[in-house]
C-alpha cells in the first residue's frame, strides 16, 4: 500500500502539514516539531525512491486513478529521484538546525506562519521534480515561488520587503513565460504529458511555433534559476532573507530551476532543440560571463550572504556549462554539481547563520577575529569555502574535475581556463572572510560570546561531513549523476 | 487580411502582453506595476482560451444534438491559472501594504534612493 503510494507521498505529506502548522499560533516549538518530523519524512520517502529507480526503471503513478494522458501523471526517474533526495534532505539538515535561528531572526508571532510557508515550498519544489504533466509543473512552481516570497519578506530587515517585492515581480514574469511556452507547445501536439510530448515533439520541432516556445521556456525558467543578465533578484533575496531561509533557498529552489531545464531540453525535446537553435551556445557564452563577472563582483561585497549570492549565480553557471555542452561526461558534471553545490552553499550559509545568531551581523568586518571565539563555526566556514573553491577532498573539486575533463573532451582549452581563472576568484573572496576572522583581533570592547548552540553546529557539520565524505567516496553521486546523464543522452 | 482578421484574438493577446510588460518595466509605481502583471497574465488567458476554440463548436457541455464542442482543457487549465494570478496579486499587494508602512513610499526609484542612502550612512 505504502509501497505502491510512494511516489506520490513526498509531494502530499509536507501539503498536508502546511495548514496543520497553522494550529501552532502559540507554540513555535509545536510548529517546529511538525515542520522537523515531516522533513524527515519526506527525506525516508525519497530516499526510497532512490533505492526503487537506481535500477533505471522509472515510478509512474496516476492521480486520482485517472490513466496518464488524461489524468496527471507523476513519474520519479533516476534524475528526478536524484533531485527530490537533494530537496528532502537539505530540507531535513535545515530543519534540523532552524528552531533558534528562527527564533532568534523571526517575531515570535509569525514562527508558526514561517515553518507553514516552509512546508508549503517543500510540497512545491517536490511536486515540480516529480510531476511528469508539463502545466502541474506551472502550480507547483507557483506554490513554491509564491510561499517563498513570503519566506523572504520575513527577513528581519525593511529591505527584505522590497527584496521579496521585486522576486515576486520577476518571478511571476518567469513563470507566465512558462505558461506561455507550454500552451504554445501543447497548441502544436495537443499534450501537456510529457511522456506524450516526446513522442509528439520531433514531428513539429522545426515549425516556428515550437522554437517560440523554447524560447520562452528558456528564458522563463532561466529568470527562476538565477541565469546571468536575468539574476537580478537574487543577491537581495538571499541577502535579506532570514538565514534558515537562506541556506534553504540557495541549496534547493535554484537547482530545481535548473533540474526543469535539463528536463525540457533532454527529456522534452531529447537534445534535439540544440540543433534547431543555438540554445546551448547561448548558455555556454552567459554562463562563462556568469562564472568570471559575478565572482569578481563577489570579491567587492562586505556582506558576506550578499558575497555568497554572488557566487551562487557564478555556481549556478558551472551547472549550466556542463548541460550546454551537450555531452554526457558534460551532463554528468552539470548534474553532479546540483547535488554538489546544495551541500557545500548550504554548509556555508547555515555557518554564517550561526554567525548571525552570534553576532547580530554578517558584515566582514564584523567579523574580526570570529575564528578565536566560534572555532567550529569559522572550521566550518573555511571547509565549506575550501569545497566552493574546489580542494581536492571536498566535493567541489570533484564538480570542477568533471567539468574541465568534459571542457578537455571537446578540446576547448579556453574553457577550461575560464573554469580555473574563476576558481582563483573564489580563493580570493573566500579568503577575504578567512583572513578577518582568523588573522584580526577582536576589536577591544567587542560583546563577549561564545560558540553557537549545540543544536546549530550538528546540523552544520553534518552538511560539512557530507562535504568531504562526497568528496573521497564520490561512488554515489558520480554514479547516480552519470546513469541519469546517460539515460537522458541516450533516452 | 487573414492574418489582421482571421487572428483577430492573437493580435489582442499580443498588444495586452506587451502593455502588461511594458508597464511591469516601466512603471516605478508598485501598484502600477501589479496591474501590469496582471495585464500580462490576463493576455496569456486569453491566449489559452482562443486555442481552445473550435470553429462551429459549442460549449464543451454534454446535451443532445450537439457532437462538435471546443476543447475544454485549456479552460480548466486558465481557471487553475487565474487562482495562481488571484494569489499572486494578493501576495504583491500584501507586500506593498507593509513596503508603505515602512519607507512612506510606493514609488520604487524613491526607495531604491533610500536603500541605497542607507547603505552609506551605515558605512
Amino acid at each position: 500500500m505504502i509501497a505502491a503510494n510512494l511516489p506520490i507521498l513526498h509531494v502530499i505529506i509536507p501539503l498536508i502539514g502546511a495548514p496543520l502548522g497553522l494550529m501552532f499560533r502559540r507554540s513555535p516549538a509545536g510548529a517546529w516539531l511538525l515542520a522537523l518530523i515531516i522533513s524527515w519524512v519526506t527525506l525516508a520517502d525519497s530516499l526510497a525512491l532512490l533505492l526503487i529507480v537506481s535500477g533505471g526503471e522509472a515510478v509512474s503513478y496516476e492521480i486520482g486513478n485517472w490513466a496518464a494522458p488524461w489524468g496527471i501523471e507523476y513519474r520519479v526517474d533516476m534524475l528526478a529521484a536524484y533531485v527530490i533526495v537533494i530537496v528532502s534532505g537539505i530540507g531535513a539538515v535545515t530543519m534540523l538546525y532552524a528552531r533558534q535561528s528562527v527564533e532568534a531572526e523571526i517575531p515570535r508571532d509569525r514562527i508558526y506562519l514561517f515553518y507553514t510557508m516552509y512546508l508549503l515550498t517543500l510540497s512545491g519544489l517536490l511536486g515540480i521534480a516529480t510531476t511528469g504533466d508539463t502545466f502541474n509543473l506551472f502550480v507547483f512552481l507557483e506554490i513554491s515561488s509564491l510561499s517563498t516570497y513570503v519566506m523572504v519578506s520575513l527577513g528581519a530587515e525593511r529591505r527584505a520587503l522590497t527584496a521579496a517585492f521585486r522576486y515576486l515581480v520577476l518571478g511571476t514574469v518567469g513563470a507566465t513565460f512558462y505558461v506561455i511556452g507550454v500552451g504554445l507547445m501543447y497548441q502544436m501536439t495537443g499534450t501537456l504529458n510529457m511522456a506524450d510530448l516526446v513522442d509528439r515533439l520531433p514531428e513539429v520541432a522545426e515549425t516556428r511555433t515550437i522554437l517560440a516556445a523554447v524560447a520562452f521556456l528558456t528564458v522563463g525558467i532561466g529568470l527562476k534559476l538565477g541565469l546571468f543578465p536575468v539574476h537580478v533578484w537574487l543577491p537581495n533575496a538571499y541577502t535579506y532573507a532570514p538565514s534558515v531561509v537562506t541556506a534553504f533557498l540557495a541549496a534547493t529552489a535554484t537547482k530545481v530551476a535548473v533540474y526543469v531545464l535539463v528536463r525540457i531540453y533532454y527529456t522534452l525535446f531529447k537534445g534535439g532543440v540544440f540543433e534547431t537553435l543555438p540554445v546551448d551556445e547561448i548558455l555556454l557564452a552567459l554562463s562563462i560571463v556568469a562564472i568570471i563577472a559575478m565572482s569578481a563582483v563577489a570579491i567587492f561585497q562586505t556582506n558576506v550572504k550578499r558575497l555568497l549570492a554572488y557566487s551562487s549565480v557564478a555556481q549556478i553557471g558551472y551547472m549550466l556549462i556542463g548541460i550546454s555542452l551537450v555531452t554526457i561526461t558534460g551532463l554528468t558534471a552539470g548534474i553532479l554539481h546540483l547535488f554538489n553545490h546544495a551541500l557545500m552553499k548550504g554548509a556555508l550559509f547555515l555557518a554564517l547563520g550561526c554567525v548571525f545568531f552570534r553576532i547580530r551581523s554578517v558584515n566582514v568586518d564584523d567579523m574580526a577575529g570570529l575564528a578565536k571565539v566560534m572555532p567550529w563555526t569559522m572550521a566550518a566556514f573555511v571547509t565549506g569555502g575550501l569545497s566552493l573553491i574546489g580542494i581536492p577532498l571536498t566535493v567541489g573539486f570533484v564538480s570542477k574535475w568533471y567539468l574541465i575533463l568534459a571542457s578537455l573532451e571537446k578540446e576547448w582549452w579556453l574553457l577550461a581556463a575560464a573554469i580555473l581563472f574563476s576558481s582563483l576568484l573564489a580563493v580570493i573572496y573566500m579568503w577575504r572572510v578567512i583572513e578577518v576572522a582568523y588573522f584580526r583581533e577582536r576589536p577591544a570592547g567587542a560583546a563577549a560570546i561564545g560558540e553557537a548552540p549545540l543544536a546549530m553546529l550538528v546540523p552544520m557539520w553534518m552538511l560539512v561531513g557530507a562535504n568531504v565524505y562526497f568528496g573521497i567516496d564520490t561512488d554515489l553521486t558520480v554514479g547516480t549523476a552519470r546513469a541519469a546523464a546517460e539515460l537522458l543522452m541516450g533516452g | 487580411m487573414e492574418t489582421v482578421i482571421g487572428l483577430f484574438n492573437y493580435w489582442i493577446v499580443i498588444v495586452l502582453m506587451m502593455a502588461g510588460f511594458y508597464i511591469v518595466i516601466a512603471q516605478e509605481n508598485m501598484i502600477k506595476k501589479m496591474v501590469g502583471l496582471s495585464i500580462f497574465q490576463v493576455a496569456v488567458f486569453v491566449f489559452y482560451i482562443s486555442m481552445s476554440n473550435v470553429f462551429g463548436g459549442t460549449a464543451p457541455i454534454a446535451a443532445e444534438g450537439f457532437t462538435l464542442y471546443s476543447n475544454p482543457l485549456p479552460h480548466v487549465l486558465i481557471l487553475t491559472a487565474i487562482v495562481v494570478g488571484v494569489a499572486t496579486t494578493a501576495l504583491g499587494l500584501a507586500l506593498i501594504v507593509r513596503i508603505k508602512e515602512e519607507f512612506g513610499t510606493i514609488e520604487d526609484d524613491r526607495i531604491r534612493d533610500m536603500e541605497e542612502h542607507g547603505e552609506e550612512s551605515e558605512a
